[in-house]
């Protein structure tokens, strides 16, 4: 199996003012393809800074980071917008839509980005709105959607440049317990056509979601393991 | 993601918002406006003065009494009276003139049966309406023989029938006034001048200049001689005349300055359009003040927008918009507003100007260059105050930003 995800001893440090906050103190995990992982943990565990790193947005202050072969320590800004452009799918918990934007041109703004024509723009933008199982209410802003179809919309969005790994920062953090289960067996179905999934949640009930669990506190990991019971969400109906 | 789609996407955020992109906007479009509206003022005032100018005559050269000189120190202009109906004659003669028409004028008591006014007399001769392109609404100028006659013959102006006759449309021609006590009769009414600078033009009466001078004023002095050159491109040369006319007039030994000056219409013009260009110049810079606060303006939401939009900009980020795109993403946008703000204060600047033309006695006249530099200007504040704003949120964290509520 390719892993698509090497991490070597991770250190973050933040400064503020003269304390030194160790976010991360030395982390070390590998991510495979194919792989559904639930990154767990307590709040200032680290989770989320290393959901930041391997999400591109920030830089570890040391350690080495590799995404699908590629060396992310040392990126520029610029390196690393075109890396999560290209390789990383975000899902937020606030779905972090654009607003007054029509859903479909939420889609299709990473493509946008990446330079894809105007066409096969919509055309993949519609097609990963197909997978997410919304292909209605496609023209409508987000404010005018529920919760649980925004979340679609980010999903497919996150999809649109078919990313090597899909980063869900408590994806169903905003929604109820019935959307969330829809939510899930959306990520479940991608997971199972291939897609490499990674899911930040502090939601155990979520994490059982997944394949492996990996849990975090003080900036470590303290656990890391397959699912042992693990759930499986109900196909939806299609949501009109 | 190229320039069109950059483009595309900056307008599409424009049309979004569109309160905020019209309160971006309108500083611009008022400074525009202000610009474009105020100098064709300017200009408009500008042109009605030198038409005035024109319109005192064609070819006009004034010749007024000199500066009388006590002790090496000279005195005011007209200080000497030293103009007399025999210079006008010996101007008269000369073959570079056309006309010559001579002036004295003095406030008198006017009287129509219980009505009265004080009004400006002027004397004149026959040659007036030709020196001083002055038409008649009705009747008839006075001629050469009722100069020589010093007949007691008006002709008058319309305010005067007005105030006289208690109605401007008064059939007056016939009927007696007193001037001073003395009779005159009405021949003729001066078509309406409108007034200028307050001053009412139409408030005067003209008498024979030698019934004004010999049997009014009592006085043997003319105040100015208005004289008309036979052609634009002899000025230079009537003028020379007129001076070694006047001095054989005055005997004048070659050494003594003259005892008179002479104006040309060209030299009111310059003196005129100097001052009208100086105000032109103020109101356009009072404008242009405007059109920087506008532009002020523009850094201003624009900085509120980076604020307020903090948010989508770290999606963008997030999402893999580089620093590069987003600058100008918000580049662009302060640039069409600017632009848009400056097309739409051009129109409202020539539909200012129409209006104000309309409706008021002013007159606009909208020139090229002012369009110009508005349009030119805009675009300039949308770069220069677009560019800080477009900086800050390219260099915005996109953890930040995300957290960013």
């Amino acid at each position: 199996m390719n892993s698509v995800i090497q991490i070597q001893d991770l250190k973050k440090i933040y400064r503020i003012g003269d304390q030194e906050i160790h976010a991360l103190r030395g982390v070390s995990v590998a991510i495979h393809e194919g792989e559904f992982v639930a990154i767990m943990g307590p709040s200032g565990s680290g989770k989320s800074t290393m959901m930041n790193v391997i999400g591109c947005l920030d830089k570890p202050t040391s350690g080495e980071y590799f995404l699908d072969g590629q060396a992310i320590s040392q990126a520029h800004d610029d390196e690393l917008a075109r890396i999560r452009n290209h390789k990383i799918g975000f899902v937020f918990q606030s779905f972090n839509l654009l607003p007054r934007t029509e859903a479909v041109e939420n889609v299709e703004l990473p493509m946008l980005y990446a330079g894809v024509g105007t066409k096969e723009r919509r055309r993949r933008a519609l097609e990963a709105l197909m997978a997410v199982g919304l292909s209605e209410r496609i023209h409508n802003k987000p404010n005018e959607l529920s919760g649980g179809q925004q979340q679609r919309v980010s999903i497919a969005r996150a999809l649109a440049n078919e990313p090597v790994i899909l980063l869900a920062d408590e994806p169903t953090g905003a929604l109820d317990t019935r959307t969330s289960m829809e939510i899930m067996s959306i990520f479940q179905r991608l997971n199972d056509a291939g897609k490499t999934v990674i899911l930040v949640t502090h939601e155990p009930d979520i994490a059982q979601y997944a394949k492996r669990i990996v849990r975090f506190r003080d900036g470590q990991i303290i656990e890391d393991g397959p699912v042992m019971d693990r759930r499986t969400a109900a196909l939806p109906e299609e949501v009109a | 993601m190229n320039y069109l789609e950059s483009l595309r996407l900056s307008l599409r955020s424009v049309k979004v918002n569109k309160m905020r992109s019209f309160l971006t906007a309108l500083g611009i479009i008022i400074g525009v406006a202000a610009v474009i509206t105020l100098v064709a003022i300017g200009q408009g005032a500008s042109n009605s003065i030198s038409d005035q100018i024109q319109g005192l005559g064609s070819n006009l050269l004034i010749v007024s009494p000199g500066q009388a000189t006590q002790g090496g120190i000279k005195l005011g202009a007209g200080s000497l009276n030293t103009l007399t109906l025999d210079d006008v004659n010996a101007i008269s003669k000369l073959n570079t003139v056309s006309a010559v028409s001579p002036d004295v004028r003095k406030t008198a008591q006017v009287v129509y049966r219980n009505e009265n006014s004080s009004t400006s007399i002027e004397g004149t001769n026959a040659d007036y309406p030709k020196v001083r392109s002055t038409d008649l609404q009705s009747g008839r100028f006075f001629s050469k023989f009722e100069v020589q006659g010093q007949a007691n013959v008006a002709v008058v102006g319309t305010d005067v029938v007005a105030n006289l006759f208690g109605d401007p449309s008064a059939q007056v021609i016939g009927k007696k006034i007193e001037v001073n006590q003395m009779p005159f009769t009405i021949i003729g009414i001066l078509t309406s001048q409108g007034s200028v600078g307050g001053m009412s033009s139409d408030d005067r009466i003209i008498i024979p200049v030698t019934t004004a001078m010999n049997r009014l004023f009592n006085m043997s002095k003319v105040s100015t001689i208005f004289v008309s050159a036979k052609s634009s491109d002899l000025m230079d040369q009537a003028q020379a005349d007129i001076t070694s006319a006047i001095r054989i007039q005055h005997n004048l030994p070659p050494k003594e300055d003259n005892d008179f000056q002479i104006t040309s219409q060209a030299q009111i013009l310059n003196t005129a359009q100097g001052v009208t260009s100086m105000m032109t110049a103020l109101l356009a810079g009072i404008a242009a003040i405007s059109l920087v606060v506008g532009g002020i303006g523009i850094m201003n939401i624009m900085l509120v927008s980076v604020t307020e939009r903090t948010r989508e900009i770290g999606i963008r980020k997030a999402i893999g918009a580089t620093r590069g795109i987003i600058l100008r993403q918000f580049l662009i946008e302060s640039v069409v507003l600017s632009l848009a703000g400056g097309i739409i204060g051009i129109l409202i600047g020539l539909g200012g100007s129409e209006l104000i033309s309309r409706l008021t006695p002013l007159t606009a006249k909208v020139s090229l260059s002012p369009v110009l530099f508005a349009f030119l200007f805009s675009m300039f504040v949308g770069i220069v105050f677009g560019v800080y704003p477009a900086r800050k949120a390219a260099s915005l964290n996109p953890i930040d930003a995300l957290r960013y509520e």
